[in-house]
């Protein structure tokens, strides 16, 4: 199949649709979410959720023998929110820093994790194949109920965001102000949680117990990029997300061998490329440009007022001078003094050079700023 | 000047492990004075600040803002906390963070609305930065977003201002305007407490000082207790300056 093929059957193809709009919507809500991890400094713990999710996965197959996924994501969930407290636990009452927290809680939940898989993979049952899927993943499993889920999920994590905006917002800048204002930071900060948990834990079927985190930051990074308002970088987060849940399935359907998560978190990751370097105001592209352009005209107007400075000692100010004079100043190059002619600010006679009028008048400009700026 | 106590503090013990970092404090501020709290680094400045706001919890004493408990008079007092203490990267304009000192009286769930926003621009004006409000807060020089931060707490329109080292890596222009916003304050009869490094400005700035290391060391008017006796109480060191002449 073509991507050209995908797009055209993704309507009218039950299993394609599904799978699309799965991932479409779980890039959606988890840039959403993500975009919260990223401003609170919490990059690494969608990572440590994600993995903390991995045992309860395992338990909850012990337990009930049911390879629902429905059923699953609910042990998911439940040892997610497990190791996400024990994570602020030890941050707040021991004097261990947060990424020893993250690491010591991701490594210990992901090592029992594995433990109970390869336990139940040596179990006689039949029905325990396919277990393994969470680790990266399978978005081919994805069904339409799953879908629903997502839907409702998203729709319920939306419509809080849009009533405590303005909470979020307080907590994510300037938590101690927000407590003496009277707002219960602790819930704020425990409803934010709560919903990045579950975000996570939505994605883990698709995308998987080690990329997931990929699926939180990318997004938000990306968006970072692009706005200064927490509206827009919210949003751009959303619509990056669904994008990259869209051509990640489009490319993966396309090449058939290829699984879905790692191409979304692929996709995810070429917005952030693209963000980091021609982002107008932070990307690295604009940046270098404007640096150079800065040096240039920093370059051009040191070599005028030193000009000028030598042009005021004469009666003349278009009295000819050795170009020899300007080798003792640093800021002078050959190709700076040939954009001064290029402006019509300076003549060459041979190797001689004389200031202009006109490159007098801007130089006094120039001057008289410089000493304004002083003042 | 009114014998009214704003702000009362009673038998304060604040600990973060095992060492105190404020010990049995006992303090009354008056009703319309300047004051300054000064001590050496890790006196408890902050944290004195921090536990009359209820930011902290303390092990042991008690506070209240004109004989209630914080939490019963919130509306009464502003908060301008160090300017370092939150990220200025984060994607937000100017008005907007000013917009954040009328959170408090909105309460949960409401959006701030044109009335709150007229509040906001004029206290940008006030600290002289209603050219900015606009800018995204990354882009203000230190000054700048201090003023910001002042004008987020003028909009709570307090009685009561507590400000935690609002002089701290600002030019002289801004510490110029922050002083007289902090006078025009105490003129309008409100109670104004700042945590102060600069020894040398407190006669100058202050009416009122309270010299702190750990346990209270003095309170008092400026001109009867700043003093080179209580300088040396409070610095550890024989301090010889003599600052008012």
């Amino acid at each position: 199949m073509t991507i050209q093929e995908y797009f055209s059957l993704v309507f009218s193809d039950y299993t394609l649709r599904t799978i699309t709009l799965g991932t479409t919507i779980l890039g959606a809500v988890t840039g959403m979410l993500g975009s919260f991890a990223v401003l609170r400094k919490q990059s690494l713990l969608g990572d440590a959720i994600s993995h903390a999710a991995l045992p309860g996965i395992a338990i909850a197959f012990l337990i009930t023998g049911a390879k629902d996924s429905n059923t699953l994501l609910l042990g998911a969930l439940v040892s997610g929110l497990i190791g996400t407290f024990w994570i602020r636990g030890i941050i707040t009452k021991t004097h261990l820093k947060s990424d020893t927290a993250l690491g010591l809680i991701l490594s210990l939940f992901f090592g029992f994790g594995m433990l109970l898989l390869t336990f139940i993979q040596k179990q006689p049952n039949a029905n325990q194949a396919g277990l393994d899927k969470y680790l990266f993943g399978q978005a081919a499993t994805l069904v339409e109920s799953d879908v629903w889920m997502m839907v409702i999920v998203t729709g319920i994590c939306l419509f809080v965001l849009l009533l405590f905006w303005k909470e979020f917002k307080i907590l994510l800048f300037d938590k101690d102000y927000a407590k003496t204002l009277g707002f219960n930071t602790k819930t704020i900060d425990i409803l934010i949680t709560s919903f990045i948990v579950l975000a996570i834990v939505l994605g883990l079927q698709t995308v998987g117990v080690v990329l997931m985190s990929a699926m939180l930051l990318a997004p938000a990074a990306a968006a970072r990029q692009w706005t200064n308002s927490l509206a827009t970088m919210v949003f751009l987060a959303a619509i990056f997300g669904a994008f990259s849940g869209v051509f990640g399935t489009a490319i993966s359907a396309s090449q058939n061998n290829l699984s879905t998560g790692p191409v979304i978190v692929l996709v995810a990751a070429v917005f952030v490329f693209i963000s980091f370097v021609f982002s107008p105001s932070r990307g690295l592209l604009f940046k270098q440009i404007r640096f150079i352009k800065n040096r240039r005209d920093l370059q051009l107007h040191k070599t005028l007022s030193f000009m000028y400075d030598i042009a005021i000692t004469h009666d003349n100010i278009s009295h000819p001078h050795e170009i020899k004079i300007l080798n003792n100043f640093q800021g002078y190059t050959k190709g700076t003094l040939k954009k001064l002619v290029e402006k019509n600010y300076v003549t060459l006679d041979g190797s001689t050079w004389s200031l202009t009028n006109e490159g007098f008048e801007s130089a006094l400009n120039l001057y008289n700023q410089l000493t304004k700026n002083d003042e | 000047m009114s014998h009214k106590i704003a702000v009362q503090v009673d038998d304060l013990t604040v600990a973060y492990n095992y060492k105190p970092v404020l010990w049995d404090i006992d303090l009354e501020i008056p009703e319309g004075v300047l004051m300054a709290i000064v001590g050496p680094n890790g006196a408890g400045k902050s944290t004195l600040i921090k536990s009359i706001l209820g930011i902290l919890k303390p092990i042991a004493g008690s506070v209240s803002i004109y004989g209630k408990s914080y939490e019963k008079q919130r509306s009464l007092v502003a908060y301008v906390p160090q300017k370092g203490s939150v990220d200025w990267d984060f994607p937000t304009t100017a008005l907007d963070v000013v917009l954040m000192g009328t959170y408090g009286s909105l309460g949960w769930i409401k959006r701030p609305k044109q009335k709150q926003k007229k509040a906001a621009l004029e206290a940008l004006e006030k600290v002289g930065m209603l050219p900015f409000k606009n800018r995204q807060i990354s882009q203000l020089s230190g000054g700048q977003q201090q003023r910001i931060f002042l004008a987020r707490a003028l909009v709570q329109d307090a009685s009561i201002y507590f400000m935690d080292e609002p002089f701290q890596g600002v030019d002289a222009t801004t510490e110029i305007a922050i002083i007289n916003i902090l006078k025009e304050l105490r003129k309008a009869g409100k109670t104004v407490i700042v945590v102060h490094h600069d020894l040398q400005t407190v006669p100058e700035y202050f009416d009122w000082v309270t010299f702190l290391n750990v346990k209270k060391i003095a309170t008092g008017p400026v001109k009867d207790i700043f003093n080179d006796d209580n300088l040396t109480k409070t610095y550890g060191i024989n301090y010889k300056v003599s600052i008012q002449e």
